[in-house]
């Protein structure tokens, strides 16, 4: 048992030089971070032990801008992308033949580079002195008024920033949803048509059970990733993200350490542990939620 | 009878509405995911002044150039974008690989005491945020004075546990018998990880490769955070900086021929690899 003891540390040498420099020092170091008050950069030196930088992140209006953008985000971009995936995996194991080629065609957002294509979007969103902008014209030819969702109002923003973060989380759900569809087996929608269930019926009470741990498993992963939104914002409205109020709190966190207004990587780490907190807090809850209706 | 063929005839005609209806719906998907990468590709072949000129966006160029393919190469500095971020994805997926294949086997097939505790502890990281470490390793890299280098940009990017989790599960479904046939015959551990294990699992070796040459291909967050000399800018980094200082002017056509340039790579490995790439992808992505 003990024979190759040695050897197996060896192998394991790397990885262990690897996580225990870039993760396990500092999950430590950030705590320490997050408690040294006026820790100054260039001097590596700090008055103080306490809560301070948290109370000073938490007073901050930019931080609790972050927090709400952060929000909002959230709380439109996962039922969306969630209730829409699902609607498309249903609508593709339905159709047969054609299903690879849209499967194939729904997947190539995630293969994409966010600030690349976040650039194409601005394009199609932006009012210009030049042209209103595709989308604009789209709006004006139901009737409607145009406006500058880059750089107009609160909630043109929003929607941009809510609708590119769909087109982008989307690719993942639907080939999570799409699998775990495939994987029903047909015996007991065929014995559900015996007995003369109605398609809504069928859905509602075999698909939807039959597949929601998955559907679960996809709110607790679209949550905590949505809360960790930050290039698809870059990427629509620039690098100062504060200037254009559509921050979110990974934004924050790293306009502290390294930006304009960088150069405090306490505030960026108490940031850091407040967000990890919200995360862990929301996906307990995720979990109890799903423990009571998920019978797995 | 008459009447039951009625029924029959009607349910078959509802049934292949539905289908059209969803058909129809699905394509307008389709469309939404489609029209940004042809609108990208139009703008790109436009020339700067027809650009402008149209108020209106038409939906064909009328007269197409490749100037614009020109311009982002002479004009920004987007080839040394590319050899950068080329440099970068091939060095820190060859680490992570021979990282990950070591530690993979070292769980998988040799007997050491704590195994199972630093499994575990491996598999606790698997649970925390970038966002934690990345602050104390902007500290490290900055101290050691590795900004703007290959060696910042790398080393914190090689470790993926979940990959060495990945490679593990597949590394324990090789037979015992094989490992021990071997022994016998005095294979040495590392020729029989070399000559037996890597070549059976090649399929997951190949998943893992893929995915994290997406990765490195995209990454946006820690570049950006470790390097602001433009030499050393990989593409996330790039675009972003042709948007905010590029050409001197506001010149679309040719950001786009940029935006093109980047996209292209990953866009033909996904067509190529589609389904190790979904397959992988629904093993173990993540990404939203």
């Amino acid at each position: 048992m003990k024979k190759n003891g040695l050897k197996a540390w060896l192998y394991l040498l790397p990885s262990l030089i690897f996580l225990g420099f870039f993760m396990v020092y500092p999950l430590v170091d950030v705590l320490i971070y997050s408690l040294e008050e006026g820790y100054n950069s260039a001097s590596q030196t700090f008055t103080g032990v306490g809560l301070y930088n948290y109370a000073y992140v938490l007073r901050d209006p930019y931080f609790m801008q972050a927090v709400k953008n952060t929000f909002i985000l959230v709380m439109i971009t996962v039922p969306v992308s969630t209730g829409l995936a699902l609607l498309i995996s249903l609508g593709l194991s339905s159709i047969g033949k054609l299903r690879e080629l849209y499967q194939t065609i729904y997947f190539l957002p995630y293969v994409t580079n966010t600030l690349a294509v976040g650039l194409v979007f601005m394009i199609l969103f932006k009012k210009t002195p030049y042209t209103d902008g595709m989308v604009n014209l789209l709006i004006g030819l139901f009737g409607g008024r145009s406006v500058d969702f880059i750089e107009g109002p609160y909630w043109a923003k929003m929607f941009v920033l809510s609708f590119y973060t769909v087109w982008i989380v989307l690719p993942f759900k639907i080939l999570i949803l799409t699998s775990a569809l495939a994987s029903v087996k047909k015996d007991y929608y065929s014995a559900a048509r015996i007995d003369g269930a109605s398609g809504f019926k069928i859905f509602t009470r075999i698909t939807v059970p039959m597949i929601s741990p998955m559907i679960f498993y996809l709110i607790i992963t679209g949550f905590i990733g949505a809360f960790k939104a930050y290039s698809d914002s870059v990427a629509l409205f620039g690098t100062n993200l504060n200037a254009a109020g559509m921050n979110t709190i990974v934004g924050y966190i790293y306009d502290m350490l390294y930006g304009d207004s960088g150069g405090y990587p306490s505030y960026a780490s108490a940031a850091a542990l407040i967000l990890f907190a919200i995360v862990f807090t929301i996906t307990v809850i995720n979990l109890l939620i799903s423990r009571k209706k998920v019978n797995a | 009878m008459n009447d039951y063929e009625k029924i029959e005839r009607r349910a078959a005609k509802r049934k292949r509405a539905v289908r059209i209806i969803t058909i129809i719906l699905l394509s307008v998907w389709a469309l939404i995911v489609l029209f940004p990468f042809y609108w990208m590709v139009l703008s790109s072949i436009k020339s700067y002044s027809s650009y402008n000129s149209e108020r209106i966006p038409k939906f064909i160029a009328e007269a197409p150039t490749f100037k614009n393919y020109v311009s982002a190469f002479t004009e920004v500095p987007l080839a040394k974008y590319f050899v950068n971020t080329l440099i970068f994805t091939v060095i820190t997926t060859a680490l992570m690989l021979v990282v990950t294949v070591l530690a993979a086997f070292a769980f998988a097939r040799l007997d050491f005491r704590g195994k199972n505790v630093v499994f575990a502890l491996f598999l606790a990281l698997m649970m925390i945020p970038n966002e934690l470490v990345i602050i104390t390793n902007f500290q490290t890299i900055t101290n050691l004075g590795m900004r703007n280098t290959f060696h910042g940009l790398i080393l914190p990017s090689v470790t993926s546990v979940f990959y060495i989790y990945l490679l593990k599960e597949n590394f324990e479904s090789i037979p015992d018998e094989l490992y021990k046939a071997a022994k016998v015959d005095g294979t040495s551990d590392l020729k029989y990880l070399l000559k037996v294990m890597i070549p059976i699992s090649r399929p997951t070796l190949v998943t893992i490769t893929i995915l994290k040459v997406i990765e490195c291909w995209n990454s946006y967050v820690w570049p950006r955070l470790i390097t602001d000399d433009r030499a050393r800018f990989l593409v996330s980094n790039g675009i972003q900086e042709i948007r905010e200082n590029g050409f001197g002017r506001e010149n679309i056509p040719a950001m786009m021929a940029a935006v093109v340039v980047i996209s292209v790579p990953l866009i033909v490995l996904f067509l190529v690899f589609r389904k190790k790439i979904m397959e992988g992808v629904s093993r173990g992505g993540t990404k939203g």
